[in-house]
């Protein structure tokens, strides 16, 4: 079998996974019809809920990812519900292709619906919560969406993989994956809101939240992969 | 004694936690035990 | 008397197990009634340190489970025969390490109203333990998934495994939090409580009592596991027989 994965190799693999699921994203546009809107809606909802535009402005770093996060569900329930619809997961297993590709083709594509999800919601902050962001801020803001998305990617990809095909995954998925992504969320909010310089938050306490997500990234890629094989085969 | 209803709370959520699991566990094991033969028992 | 009125069925309770029951239920005693009358008041603390003799001792047991918990599912994995006795092993002890996390989260919780007066403070500690619980709640959520033994062995130590790559992360995120933002003053919970000796000796004895307590739990509840496994394969059988039977007979 070891053979054969050199053969088909790893990065042609995983391009091709990855590749597979933008295009099922393309010609289904599910994230940009109903999860785009759906996370906009968040965005209103948190606004009428809070009632004050100080406080808004004050928490917006927080509500962008949480909206990200809940979204993440979203996404992750209908990439693996299209995989394991007509058994395109097993015969991928049959086919002794190395999981791990299949793991990082498929997050990787997670991680950029995730990105482009991000921009939205942070367009959105600066519309409906009047935050500010300097130049310098907008480097730290880029790189930080960039690590937690790859982050956000791998854990999803890892617990959608598990949860898929079972009975009670809408449940069961965010009940699994909501503890593991707590360090994201407390990271990319804290970074976020140093880039937005809420509460007089400085700009440089966001590079060492930064850094944590680069660790949770690197931890959960290397985890992941080690442990998607294992969790979805038979 | 001062506080002694959160003191006594606390022993009696203990003491009952562990006490009803153990008899939930006794008895699920002693209604399996009866579907199972004893061949299958390996610390018999 | 035991052998008169003994079933005749087998269940899960040995010579072993019955010596750890009752040496657990001597100690347990021992702990309750020293905690409650004979030790006296902590000169800081006041009564409410008496928390401390069933507090302390299920916190330590509740880690303990999910230490045992990874080990056992990290046997499973990278042991060259797949036992499942690992996989059972593992799966009684979060199911006990959950209970305990839940007594001392509440026990916690009626001390904390007691010293710092509120039911629950941001501390890192507190955070990293609730988030334990939640993760392990999940871990026991995935065994009950549908699928063959074997596949609920892998998936759920599989899921514990990754729980020991997720807790550093969550704590360390969390003392990261902390120590950003201004942080309450309160009382250190150990620092500040001068023990004397019988104090020191219950504590340890609710160590040890409560750790006694964990074994007989594992040990029977990993056995039910076995059996219930064993029943409803059995159940299955019988079943499938049954339709055949149908079937023939039309």
């Amino acid at each position: 079998m070891k053979k054969t994965v050199k053969k088909t190799g790893r990065s042609r693999v995983a391009s091709a996974v990855f590749i597979k699921d933008l295009r099922i994203e393309a010609r289904s546009r599910v994230v940009t019809n109903q999860v785009l809107p759906f996370a906009g809606l968040i965005m209103v909802m948190f606004a009428f809920a809070l009632d004050n535009d100080d406080v808004l402005q004050r928490v917006a770093g927080g509500l962008i990812w949480l909206a990200t996060i809940f979204s993440l569900f979203i996404i992750v329930q209908r990439s693996f519900a299209i995989d394991t619809s007509d058994s395109a997961l097993d015969s991928l297993r049959v086919a002794g292709i190395d999981l791990s590709a299949v793991f990082l083709g498929k997050s990787i594509a997670l991680s950029l619906q995730l990105i482009a999800l991000d921009v939205v919601l942070i367009a959105a902050a600066f519309l409906l919560y009047q935050v500010q962001v300097s130049v310098i801020g907008l480097v730290l803001l880029v790189t930080c969406v960039i690590c937690a998305t790859t982050g956000l990617g791998f854990v999803g990809t890892l617990y959608g993989g598990l949860t898929a095909g079972t009975n009670g995954r809408e449940t069961l998925l965010p009940l699994l994956l909501l503890p593991v992504v707590a360090p994201v969320l407390i990271a990319a909010t804290r970074a976020t809101e140093a880039a937005f310089g809420s509460g007089g938050a400085a700009i440089s306490e966001g590079w060492a939240w930064v850094g944590l997500l680069a660790i949770f990234a690197a931890v959960f890629g290397v985890g992941g992969s080690l442990a998607f094989g294992p969790l979805i085969d038979e | 004694m001062q506080d002694a209803g959160f003191i006594f709370a606390s022993y009696i959520i203990t003491v009952a936690a562990i006490v009803l699991f153990a008899v939930g566990t006794l008895r699920r094991a002693k209604s399996s035990a009866k579907v199972v033969e004893d061949q299958h028992k390996p610390w018999i | 008397m035991l052998s008169q009125s003994a079933p005749k069925f087998s269940s899960t309770g040995t010579q072993a197990t019955r010596i750890v029951g009752v040496l657990t239920i001597v100690v347990m005693t021992w702990v309750v009634i020293s905690g409650l009358v004979f030790t006296p008041a902590d000169v800081v603390q006041g009564e409410s340190v008496r928390i401390m003799y069933v507090h302390v001792p299920s916190a330590w047991i509740a880690y303990l489970a999910f230490i045992v918990t990874a080990i056992a599912s990290a046997f499973y994995i990278f042991a060259k025969r797949h036992s499942l006795g690992f996989d059972r092993v593992a799966g009684a002890s979060a199911e006990v390490g959950v209970m305990f996390m839940v007594i001392t989260l509440v026990t916690g919780s009626l001390w904390g109203r007691l010293t710092w007066g509120e039911f629950w403070q941001w501390d890192p500690r507190l955070t990293t333990t609730a988030f334990l619980l939640v993760t392990y709640i999940g871990y026991l959520a995935v065994r009950r998934l549908d699928g063959s033994i074997e596949q609920r062995a892998r998936r759920s130590a599989v899921i514990a495994l990754l729980a020991v790559l997720e807790i550093p992360l969550v704590h360390f995120s969390v003392v990261f939090w902390r120590s950003l933002h201004q942080r309450a003053t309160i009382l250190d919970p150990n620092g500040d409580v001068k023990m004397d000796g019988l104090m020191l000796f219950t504590l340890f004895s609710g160590v040890v009592g409560f750790t006694l307590v964990f074994v007989w739990l594992i040990l029977h509840r990993q056995r039910t596991m076995l059996l219930s496994d064993l029943a409803n394969q059995s159940g299955l059988d019988a079943a499938i027989l049954a339709r055949q039977n149908e079937s023939v007979s039309n």
